[in-house]
């Protein structure tokens, strides 16, 4: 009984999902009643599975209906002009895919960090710290490459001074991951002006920019959204399913999680704490920093002050709202990404413009939501934030 | 730590270490100072690699912090440009006091609020939205209405993280985190272009507040009204010094939050209620920020755009306030002073450009600010250091 609930459920995900889709290009329905029905409909399969035990899902059915008939409403009621123009599906998704990669390399870096136990707030400087160095060692040497292999090394190198500073000397994490961020912002800050002056940095050339994967250009739906994306796209889901692989299918991810867990236990039986965490943390730096050399040279090809702008925490938000999980985490990237993706479209809508700035907040209203446990409580590694001393 | 303890008593005399560890307990100041001076020794090597002179930036910070308006010897003209950077300076150092405490006092529970700068935007929207209506209001009850409804908004913001550590156990880091980019956006929102506090002057093309009315602005006691002298505000934040250390140190509710920060298993057994302990820390801290906010905006700034509310700063420095200070009044306000001063200092318009470039300044402070922080935990770092000594002096011997 609870299977077929669960499957009504995701039912109603769906049609919440779908309650939003026909008032949108190529559909385009301008009749207020489909969106209001799909949405409807999504909502009772949600109170229906509710009753019968299976309020996870139960719960994401009635808010997705909730979510898709009034963005639906909204959209059937808009100008359809304007919204034709703007709101174009495969533009959308490629969009989405674009902002949500940097957050998927820098959710799953967290993901190996506070999986094995240590809480790593610092995901954005070394974000940051990728970002900058990607570019100068593309800049320097001439070629992504390497450029690329420079901002892996030094986001690494960032990271393992901070697990010297949260495992051996058991530092508090919280604190001492502020203060990476801090650093990583005056360093980067204070190196890109001392290197770059006011003229910012050099236009990157064809060598030094992470190239394009080109799969077709023809103009069908597909093609659009998915026919011309970063390398570091696709690179991503292939982190991701590795990520999945590797955590939950090897014995290495089953230390990384026992650590995590419960390290008095793991060192009991052999497995030594101390590395693993630095491992791990080591890897979430590298994966952060990945992340930010694809916004420098895959993506902006420029570097400025700040350039994450807080993408860290954001992907902080997605691991956390991911549930600690690489599908979740990818997901939660990918409705984020979604997110700024449609902000920055209706941005450019008259009578929508101003209210696009409120969709950045979604990312961090969801996580609250998430964490208060409104549906599906969050809950982090058992040993998560907690230094290990040998006894 | 215990290694550490148990070594002493087979040795007899006391180490360095544990002596560095006794001043930790009698109050931090050593520990404080310590951090604070390899902090800046790292800095000094940064600007030495960048080819420019340690010693006459420093001076120079300090030259433009206005600090040396404190020495008799500086007189005529130069005096009164040491005044006014001292201004500035101290108007800096008022935020920053507010929001250390509202910083230390999480801390002193246990708790780690990073939403100072949430907590801060939401007081100054709120301090401006009342500064900016209500037109024909008395001017005085104009300012505290504006006060307490920003000091109000900043305790219901911090509320929030405290009621979901409280009943579902949220981490307060979490939620602070993402409290505070909800305020960075909602800001944004309301003084940028459509938004709903933004100016109709110049045909609402520049996404910026109205101005506070002028008869709800603190009175200014030190310097040019016109020219950001020294305002009331900085009053308010020495008696918000006052009420933390009364509250802390004189008070149940002071006791209970340090019962709770020390151990809420102990304090849960002892009767106290954490839960309650947890809401309320969070909204005094939130209390104090929600009041920087007010202060800021009231005194000085008298108008917020969407630019001042994605590049403030002050939430996050009052990170650095509040450890550095080691979360005690008087740690707090001298850490406060040190930033207000650094950020003052290095600021485009007081840092003298021959000596160090502004721009690099700024990344100068943001780096110590982050040695500071991260060192902090420097006594952990000597004692480490020294256990690492003897355990090779022994492998040796």
């Amino acid at each position: 009984m609870n299977v077929s609930a669960r499957a009504v459920a995701s039912g109603g995900i769906g049609l919440g999902a779908l309650a939003f889709w026909v008032a949108l290009p190529p559909v385009e329905s301008s009749a207020a009643v489909w969106p209001a029905l799909a949405g409807g409909l999504a909502v009772a399969c949600g109170v229906w599975a509710a009753r019968r035990g299976e309020r996870r899902p139960a719960w994401g059915a009635i808010a997705a209906g909730v979510l898709g008939a009034s963005l639906g409403l909204l959209a059937t009621h808009a100008a359809r002009g304007n919204l034709s123009a703007a709101v174009v599906w495969s533009a959308l998704l490629a969009a989405m895919l674009v902002n949500a990669t940097p957050l998927t390399y820098a959710a799953l870096g967290g993901l190996y960090s506070e999986r094995s136990g240590v809480v790593n707030i610092g995901l954005e400087g070394m974000m940051l710290t990728g970002a900058f160095f990607g570019i100068w060692g593309a800049d320097v040497t001439g070629s992504w490459e390497l450029g690329l292999l420079i901002a892996v090394a030094t986001g690494g190198l960032l990271a393992l001074g901070y697990a010297f500073f949260a495992i051996h000397l058991r530092t508090d994490q919280i604190i001492s991951g502020t203060a990476v961020n801090f650093l990583a912002l005056g360093i980067t800050g204070y190196l890109f002006v001392d290197v770059y002056g006011t003229n910012g940095t050099p236009s990157l050339r064809a060598s030094q920019r992470i190239p394009d994967v080109t799969i077709s250009t023809s103009s069908n739906f597909f093609a659009q959204a998915f026919g011309q994306l970063n390398l570091l796209v696709w690179l991503s889901v292939a982190i991701l399913a590795l990520t999945y692989v590797v955590v939950f299918r090897t014995p290495l991810g089953l230390r990384i999680r026992a650590v995590g867990e419960h390290p008095s236990a793991a060192d009991a039986v052999g497995i030594s704490v101390v590395k693993t965490r630095y491992a791990a943390v080591t890897l979430s730096g590298m994966l952060a920093a990945v992340g930010g050399a694809y916004l420098s040279i895959g993506f902006v090809h420029s570097f400025n002050e700040n350039m994450t702008e807080g993408r860290g925490f954001i992907a902080l938000a997605a691991l956390i709202f991911g549930k600690w999980r690489p599908a979740g985490a990818f997901g939660a990237a990918l409705l984020f990404g979604f997110s700024s993706a449609l902000a920055q479209r209706l941005g450019t809508i008259p009578h929508w413009s101003s209210y696009a700035v409120l969709f950045q907040t979604l990312p961090y209203v969801l996580t609250l939501v998430a964490v208060a446990g409104v549906i599906g409580r969050s809950i982090p590694p058992a040993a998560a934030g907690r230094p290990y001393a040998k006894q | 730590m215990s290694e550490d303890e148990q070594g002493g008593l087979v040795s007899g005399a006391p180490t360095v270490a544990e002596r560095l560890a006794l001043a930790q307990r009698a109050g931090g100041v050593l520990g404080s100072l310590l951090t604070a001076a390899v902090a800046f020794f790292v800095g000094g090597l940064v600007v030495l690699a960048s080819g420019a002179n340690p010693l006459s930036t420093y001076r120079a910070i300090f030259d433009g912090s206005g600090l040396n308006w404190l020495f008799p010897w500086v007189t005529g003209d130069d005096r009164s440009f040491a005044a006014a950077n001292l201004q500035q300076t101290l108007l800096l150092t008022t935020s920053l006091l507010l929001c250390g405490l509202a910083v230390a006092f999480a801390f002193r529970s246990g708790l780690f609020n990073i939403g100072g700068q949430g907590q801060y935007l939401v007081g100054s929207i709120i301090a401006l939205w009342v500064g900016a209506s209500f037109e024909t209001m008395d001017g005085p009850l104009h300012i505290v209405l504006a006060i307490a409804a920003a000091a109000l908004a900043g305790a219901l913001y911090a509320g929030v993280a405290g009621l979901l550590k409280a009943t579902v156990g949220a981490h307060e880091v979490i939620t602070t985190i993402m409290l505070n980019w909800v305020a960075v956006w909602v800001g944004s929102w309301l003084f940028g272009h459509g938004g709903a506090l933004q100016s109709h002057a110049n045909g609402g093309s520049i996404p910026v507040s109205d101005p506070v009315s002028p008869h709800a602005h603190l009175p200014v006691f030190w310097g040019s009204p016109v020219l950001q002298g020294l305002d009331v505000g900085l009053f308010v934040a020495l008696a918000g010094l006052l009420v933390y250390a009364v509250v802390l140190n004189r008070t149940t509710l002071g006791f209970e939050v340090r019962a709770v920060g020390f151990n809420p298993e102990a304090a849960r057994y002892a009767g106290m209620s954490v839960a309650r302990t947890y809401v309320i820390t969070m909204a005094i801290a939130g209390t104090f920020a929600g009041l920087a906010g007010a202060v800021d905006v009231l005194g000085w700034e008298f108008q917020i755009g969407v630019n001042d509310v994605q590049t403030s700063q002050i939430g996050f420095i009052a990170i650095a306030v509040a450890v550095l200070g080691r979360n005690r009044a008087l740690g707090v306000l001298a850490s406060a002073l040190l930033f207000g001063a650094l950020l003052t200092g290095t600021s485009t318009r007081n840092l003298d450009p021959t000596v160090f470039r502004a721009d690099l300044a700024a990344n100068l402070t943001l780096i110590i600010q982050g040695l500071v922080v991260l060192f902090v935990g420097a006594d952990v770092l000597v004692l480490w250091l020294w256990n690492r000594r003897r355990r090779l002096r022994a492998a040796v011997t």
